[in-house]
């Protein structure tokens, strides 16, 4: 009765019943019934009896078990961090020179953003996704409020979605990042998955894609993946998306995008945005979850934003005001300091453009992991079809492996990777392909 | 129905303008499309059409109202009278009426600087080394409830965010259970726990009369709450009111709360801000862990610090046991994961990097003292032109009696909007004025707006 899992029906009641009854089941020897609050040392009782541990976040506690390990062969691709080709963290150039400048003005202060953020930054956002010359945002029809990086923008929009729109559904995609479903279901949102992956060929299953939300009902919410899909890094064509586009409005579908690899997905900022851009411009509305954790390095400041795009300015006006609701007593506004570094840079010319060579070096240490991989399991002989690891793009590789695949990775070459098999490829170096091919090797071989 | 799949993207756009062009919102006009007729009617909007050619789904979205408190400060940067004067936020000024950003922050960002940390994600619960020092700030590093590890302690962002992780909690395992809150409090409070759907109900608190605290409704109230129920205590400096209950008091309060087998919750956002003296303002919460008493606390380094936008706090929660602090640890992150998956890295830095080191610590204790005495000597110089320049009789005392950075003046809503409208004094719509806004320079002029309000306004 006291699980968490109890419906909260079932968690009413034995709340009332350890009301009623007084203290719960476990005292010590005295029989005084002492309350959970009281500081009677002979028997600590705790009102937080009923509360059971929580597991480990499956993804963020790849990396907590990867810290476990004292193997010197231990190699960590679980959480989508780039890394260097020397397995390090990197804090590119342009960020460091942005954050120099902002510590070093003495002009500036600490005082609260405004609940919406900072200003700069949401503008710059908009047009970084959007495009600078993007008609939607000439005519003042899209509202954009700076957000905790692409989770905390995930949520703000299913939290504004569940309360002002129609539906209240989200259709996401089989499978997605883990985290999707918690956050539109804590949002108030109840959840659909509509299919994507193909096991079999390692790709899209646009059929079933297609087939999905030709049924959906009309006016549901779809969410999209704007570039790089986590974790399976299978994208659409553009010819695929055309033909999604022309599905979702026909049946009013409202797309979210999530776009947290701008930039990362192909090394062009442009060129990742294609599928958002391709939406908008047929004059449609959509939300837009934008992170800047990986094309910025900026994981830990936790910056992002979310934009709705509305039918006219003065819809937009009055759904910023309802954001804000949703903000205010959530955090109340938004951290300054990742904000700022990326307002710097976005507004400077010459820092822009450094910024676009840095993300592609990233982009292209990506790629030519992907390639080292797929040779090294060529020249081994591994069994099996390897062409997607060079096909999927971004910084995931689904690799097909199972379960049992993975633990044995785990245990046998302290290889750390999401049960799902998504392997981090910007967790991956020229050093440590050839650990990996071996380790894939043995699973495929030693394992069905 | 006009199917228009086939049809480019472009040429979608044209039609749209031509749309737009014809479109006469809330008249029956027919309007002409490719040829044929369209009557606007109703169904029409739900007409489902391949381009999106139609009213906008969030059409029936109201504009909602600006933040009470908030909105205040957006109402001053428009007004352009230069006897202006902002007292709704509480964020410090100095005497010049300037954003102060502590030195000591400043050095912390240096050093932070000159190391070249990387910015890698925290872990869900936050920065370790902030959560350490923010636990051992509000609870004294060698209080027993640290050394038995009984304190659940997650980064949270500012008060505001750790309000709003402990809610989520509440509302997951204390189903039903209501949170009491202070009659006045925080305007934002209700708005966190009606988001995260916990019911809640007010006890009295600020006493009109006495413009003071109604000890007796306080108590008769929390008594009158059901067992088990969360009571919102504010640690020290009373938002709005600035009115704390005395030690004294404090015992009393502990007493009922123990009797009801109700949960404290403190909400600490002026530690080291209400006296000066950082124990000094955490003694009530202290007092409460002292009885062995399992409570919630939010912290807030916005004011303290001053690091306002920086958006970094904590939410701690003394349990019983260290495995149920373990347990609720693990549940909290639970919930911050949905909401935000980590906190921001930068505020914590500049926490740990301030309170963890002896050298930064006595100079943050040395600012801190100088903003709080700030704030007492301007209460004490509005209160001496209140009593110069009102010859009625009325005694302002209560002026120097509040504690914090915010005075309850007593003012109402309407005597509240005349401040505004004459004498172009910004403040929140309950009467409260945040006394870190204002400079002695300003304290006769203040005294002057709110004697003519209260007097001549009814």
């Amino acid at each position: 009765m006291h699980s968490w899992a109890a419906s909260p029906a079932d968690r009413r009641l034995s709340a009332l019943i350890r009301h009623l009854e007084g203290s719960s089941n476990s005292m010590d020897s005295d029989t005084i019934t002492a309350s959970p609050t009281s500081g009677f040392s002979g028997s600590r009782n705790s009102v937080f009896e009923h509360v059971v541990r929580a597991p480990e976040d499956p993804i963020l506690g790849v990396t907590v078990a990867y810290n476990k390990d004292t193997s010197p062969l231990k190699l960590n691709l679980g959480v989508g961090a780039y890394r260097t080709e020397e397995g390090k963290p990197l804090v590119l150039n342009v960020v460091r020179r942005a954050e120099q400048m902002l510590v070093n003005n003495s002009s500036r202060v600490k005082e609260y953003l405004p609940i919406v953020g900072l200003a700069d930054f949401n503008k710059l956002s908009a047009k970084l996704i959007l495009g600078a010359d993007s008609p939607a945002i000439q005519e003042n029809r899209v509202t954009t409020v700076q957000c905790l990086s692409g989770t905390g923008s995930l949520r703000v929009g299913g939290e504004f979605l569940a309360r002002h729109y129609h539906q209240r559904t989200i259709y996401i995609p089989q499978p997605t990042w883990g985290n999707h479903p918690k956050v539109f279901t804590l949002a108030g949102l109840s959840v659909k998955t509509f299919r994507y992956y193909d096991p079999v060929t390692r790709g899209l299953d646009f059929q079933g894609l297609l087939e999905d939300l030709g049924s959906a009902p009309s006016g549901e919410i779809v969410l999209l993946h704007a570039c790089a899909h986590n974790p399976t890094g299978v994208d659409p064509t553009p010819q695929q998306w055309e033909q999604i586009r022309q599905l979702m409005r026909s049946k009013a579908l409202l797309p979210f995008f999530d776009s947290a690899y701008q930039g990362f997905a192909s090394g062009n900022l442009d060129a990742d945005a294609h599928s958002v851009r391709l939406f908008v411009a047929d004059g449609g509305e959509c939300l837009v979850a934008q992170s800047y954790a990986k094309n910025m390095g900026l994981y830990g400041e936790r910056v992002g934003a979310l934009s709705i795009v509305c039918k006219s300015a003065d819809v937009a006006s009055r759904v910023e005001s309802q954001l804000k609701l949703v903000i205010r007593p959530m955090y109340s506004n938004p951290p300054i300091h990742g904000a700022s570094i990326v307002a710097t840079i976005l507004k400077d010319r010459n820092m822009y453009q450094e910024w676009t060579i840095e993300l592609k070096a990233m982009a292209d240490r990506i790629i030519n992991m992907r390639q080292q991989l797929f040779d090294a399991l060529r020249s081994r002989g591994t069994p099996g079809d390897w062409s997607h690891i060079i096909k999927q793009i971004g910084m995931f590789t689904f690799t097909g492996l199972n379960s049992e695949q993975v633990a044995f990775m785990r245990k046998e070459y302290h290889i750390y990777m999401t049960s799902d098999g998504r392997i981090s490829m910007a967790g991956l170096s020229s050093r440590t392909v050839p650990h990996l091919a071996d380790a894939i090797h043995a699973a495929v071989t030693r394992l069905v | 129905m006009l199917s228009l799949a086939s049809v480019s993207p472009s040429a979608s756009l044209s039609l749209q303008k031509n749309f737009k062009t014809n479109w006469k919102r809330g008249t029956s006009s027919r309007i002409n499309f490719l040829g044929s007729d369209f009557s606007k009617t109703k169904s029409y909007t739900r007409t489902s059409m391949t381009v999106a050619v139609k009213v906008s789904r969030f059409n029936d979205i109201t504009m909602a109202p600006p933040d009470p408190i908030l909105g205040v400060s957006e109402a001053f940067k428009a007004d352009t009278n230069e006897m202006k004067l902002n007292l709704g936020v509480g964020a410090y000024r100095t005497e010049d009426l300037q954003p102060y950003v502590l030195n000591v922050v400043k050095k912390a960002e240096n050093l932070m600087l000159e190391r070249g940390e990387n910015k890698e994600y925290l872990p869900i619960e936050g920065l370790a080394a902030f959560n350490k020092v923010t636990a051992e700030l509000l609870l004294g590093a060698d209080n027993a409830v640290i050394q038995q590890q009984r304190v659940a302690t997650v980064q949270g962002l500012s008060g505001t965010g750790s309000l709003r992780l402990a809610a989520a909690l509440i509302e997951r395992y204390f189903p039903g259970a209501k949170v009491l809150i202070s009659s006045p409090t925080w305007g934002n409070h209700k708005n966190i726990f009606n988001d995260a759907r916990v019911p809640w109900s007010e006890y009295r608190y600020y006493d009109p009369k006495t413009v003071g605290l109604d000890f007796d409704g306080m108590i008769s109230d929390i008594k009158a709450a059901p067992d088990g129920s969360f009571v919102l205590l504010h640690g020290c400096a009373h938002n709005p009111t600035g009115i704390d209950p005395t030690p004294e008091q404090w015992e009393k309060i502990a007493d009922v709360i123990q009797e009801k087998n109700q949960i404290p919750f403190f909400d600490v956002a002026y530690q080291g801000f209400a006296s000066g003296s950082l124990d000094e303002d955490a003694s009530s919460v202290r007092l409460f862990a002292a009885r062995g008493m399992e409570l919630f606390v939010a912290q807030s380094y916005s004011k303290n610090l001053g690091l306002y936008a920086e958006r970094i706090g904590a939410i701690n929660v003394v349990c019983a046991s260290s495995d149920a602090a373990a347990r609720v640890k693990s549940q909290l992150k639970r919930l911050a994961r949905p909401m935000y998956s980590n906190p921001s890295i930068h505020g914590a830095r500049i926490v740990a990097n301030v309170v963890g080191s002896p050298e930064l610590f006595n100079q943050w204790k040395e600012e801190m003292e100088m903003m709080a005495g700030r704030i007492k000597s301007v209460r004490q110089k509005l209160y001496d032109s209140l009593c110069a320049k009102d010859k009625s009789g009325k005694d302002w005392s209560f002026i120097l009696k509040q504690i914090g950075m915010f005075s309850f003046t007593g003012l109402s809503k309407t005597q509240t909007e005349n401040m505004t409208s004459k004498w172009h004094v910004y403040m929140t719509k309950d009467g409260r004025i945040s006394l870190a806004g204002l400079s002695s320079a300003k304290c006769e002029y203040l005294a002057d707006a709110i004697v003519d309000s209260y007097h001549n306004v009814k």
